[in-house]
């Protein structure tokens, strides 16, 4: 019963990384932009933390050192695909490719550097609960913060007057630019938060769940953060369950493998990757789902005129 | 506009894919200054899978090579050449560095050993030595270092060590080298406590610490509370440390990365055999051959053994340190079972080297099934 309440609880802290960064590319694409560099931006963001952490001795600067990083970067491809209009898919994937490289070459002295002891957390009366304690309640802040982070951007986008707009943007920018709204700092600001969120799950990576640096240790996450905004069809509650699925998966394919069940690691490792293609191909076959809640101006280029 | 934009685009993208492959393309550094007035200097070469800065198996070959120049001075030069891919491409990085005037040349990988065939069938002025590998030829010969002693010897820690008699160990890939050394860690734990039983996670990499956490985190939930790990990276033993159990430092001294958890560091350390090649092919010694070397050359150590490890425990494992130095341990002597209770080592009889190689059972205490075995 014990190991299972443990296995809840890593599971939760498995799914927080895919969750903010999930949700800061759910922002993005509300607002019809694509964001393919967040694998790059969480690489770079996972450097930046973990080298404050190292230098400040603060995770808190490490957090924000990351988010800033995030919040830059996905400015730079802001620039270049909202006003220069450049074509979103092939800038994101050089973001990525960027990403990955820059943050291998800048981090070279980090690899040998540690950070001081890692804190330990636990909500004082909730934590002596038996099993609900230790499934829930001896987690790391940012865990709870990303899951008021989905309540928080799923009231903005329902509930909010900005939130509609943000919406309608994604919608139709061309209408929204009629009616008078400042499109493209819009879309801007709603890349930058974006950005910015994957920025906090690169650090998290790098300063609490594997409190170290090395190349490239962000491992495919940001992709598959990028698959849980289809895989949750644009819903801030979806992104939350599809993260936690995912981190699920993960780690109950170490949990068998440990408890001496005979299934091919190999097969379980590309479980995740197998759920989001399945996903995918589920949702694509009904049309009407996907567009119910895809932006419909995802990916495309604004040109507003005059 | 469009097509225009969209060749442009094109453009742009080659510029960068061809800059970012002489990024990501192997860095060559000349550690010693090269000196004209000298063209005496043996060269030696390296060539390495991945960066310097990995913290774990190419750093341990870098210091080895670091202390190799430190031995010999300025009698040789050596150069290195890092993140060499293994396949094709290093066919190609070996001919260049022999091209250069190096005459001996390490490859550090077992991916590596097609390309130094095909390299030496054709440089036979040149000696190549390949780490891990089984394929020889006349100027190519083998080394390893015996990681099991390390093994068997941070298992004896283990074993006394721990309260619930259940290690675990973050496996990488299940190739006989890693399942030998995860029974000779059970093994070592065994020769102190017989009640032991040793759980097994498979990550499928040489090197992912986000994936290394989670198995450990996994191992952890299920009741273990020594961790070993045949994985490159430190994130097993930070593990530990987060969550107050047990762990063990692999292929360099970790100690610094888990200061409460570390309990002892299994390293390698390649200087004696890097310095041996050397003088062998220097002095004209050199013949084909395979070397495997253990704690008896120097090669396999435990460091930085925990002030939490009681003085009796240290002790046994000096004694095993010591047996193994002179010869008198034997790790590998039977009767061993395997884990269905099958002998697969008769009393008395003692392991060769070719029955090591070939490991692909578990022995009796581990919990777990070779994957892909019956």
């Amino acid at each position: 019963m014990e190991s299972w309440a443990l296995q809840a609880a890593a599971t939760l802290n498995a799914g927080t990384v895919l969750a903010l960064a999930g949700l800061g590319l759910l922002i993005n694409e509300r607002a019809g932009i694509v964001n393919l560099g967040a694998e790059g931006i969480m690489l770079m963001a996972a450097f930046a933390g973990f080298a404050t952490g190292v230098h400040t001795g603060s995770d808190l600067m490490g957090f924000l050192a990351g988010g800033a990083m995030g919040a830059v970067l996905a400015a730079t491809l802001g620039y270049l695909v909202i006003w220069l209009n450049a074509n979103q898919y092939a800038t994101g994937l050089a973001l990525s490719l960027f990403g990955s490289g820059f943050s291998a070459f800048a981090g070279i002295k980090y690899t040998q550097e540690k950070l001081g002891p890692r804190p330990h957390f636990e909500i004082p009366g909730l934590s002596k609960i038996p099993f609900l304690g230790t499934a829930l309640f001896k987690q790391h802040p940012m865990v709870y913060l990303a899951i008021a982070l989905a309540v928080v951007i799923a009231w903005f986008l329902y509930r909010s007057r900005s939130g509609l707009v943000l919406r309608a943007i994604g919608e139709n920018p061309e209408s929204a630019h009629a009616l008078g709204y400042p499109v493209r700092r819009i879309r801007l600001a709603a890349v930058v938060t974006g950005g910015a969120l994957c920025g906090l799950a690169g650090a998290y990576l790098s300063v609490i769940y594997t409190p170290l640096w090395v190349e490239g240790m962000v491992s495919g996450k940001g992709w598959i953060a990028l698959a849980l905004t289809t895989f949750a069809t644009w819903r801030p509650g979806r992104i939350l369950l599809g993260a936690y699925l995912f981190g699920g998966v993960t780690m109950l394919q170490f949990h068998l493998q440990g408890q001496g069940v005979q299934i091919p690691s190999q097969f379980l490792t590309m479980l995740p990757y197998l759920a989001t293609i399945a996903v995918l191909v589920l949702i694509s076959r009904n049309p009407a789902w996907i567009r119910a809640n895809m932006p419909a101006s995802l990916g495309k280029a604004f040109f507003p005129e005059g | 506009m469009r097509p225009s934009r969209t060749s442009l685009l094109c453009k742009l993208v080659a510029c960068t894919a061809v800059a970012a492959t002489a990024f990501i393309g192997c860095d060559k550094k000349k550690e010693a200054p090269a000196e004209p007035a000298k063209p005496q200097a043996f060269k030696v070469a390296f060539a390495y899978v991945g960066p310097v800065g990995d913290g774990g198996w190419t750093f341990a070959h870098d210091n080895a090579r670091k202390a190799l120049e430190k031995e010999l001075g300025d009698k040789i030069q050596t150069t290195f050449v890092e993140k060499v891919p293994e396949g094709a491409d290093a066919e190609r990085v070996f001919r260049d560095l022999a091209s250069q005037g190096n005459t001996l040349i390490f490859g550090t990988t077992f991916g590596y050993m097609e390309p130094m065939l095909k390299a030496a069938a054709d440089l036979k002025n040149v000696k190549f030595e390949h780490a891990t590998g089984y394929k020889t030829a006349e100027n190519l010969r083998t080394y390893d270092s015996r990681t099991y002693e390390g093994a068997y010897m941070a298992g004896v820690l283990a074993g006394g060590m721990t309260k619930t008699n259940t290690l675990g160990v973050v496996g990488s890939i299940p190739i006989p080298e890693v399942i030998r050394n995860i029974n000779s860690f059970t093994l070592g734990a065994q020769s102190v406590n017989p009640r032991i039983k040793t759980k097994v996670v498979w990550v499928n990499a040489w090197f992912d610490p986000p994936k290394e956490t989670e198995a450990a985190q996994s191992l952890l939930n299920q009741g273990v509370d020594v961790l070993m790990q045949n994985t490159d990276s430190s994130a097993v033993l930070q593990a530990a440390e987060k969550a107050g159990k047990y762990g063990i430092g692999w292929d360099s001294d970790m100690h610094a990365y888990g200061p409460k958890a570390h309990l002892a560091s299994a390293v390698a350390n390649w200087a004696p055999y890097y310095i041996k090649a050397t003088k062998d092919a220097m002095e004209g010694k050199w013949t084909t051959g395979k070397a495997w070397w253990g704690v008896k050359e120097g090669a396999i150590d435990l460091v930085s053994i925990s002030d939490k490890v009681p003085a009796d425990l240290k002790a046994k494992v000096e004694k095993v340190k010591a047996g193994l130095k002179d010869g008198s341990h034997v790790i590998w002597q039977g009767p061993i079972q395997d884990n269905t209770g099958k002998e697969v080592l008769a009393k008395g009889k003692v392991a060769d080297d070719e029955w090591l190689g070939g490991i692909k059972f578990f022995v009796k205490g581990v919990d777990a099934k070779v994957p892909g075995g019956k």
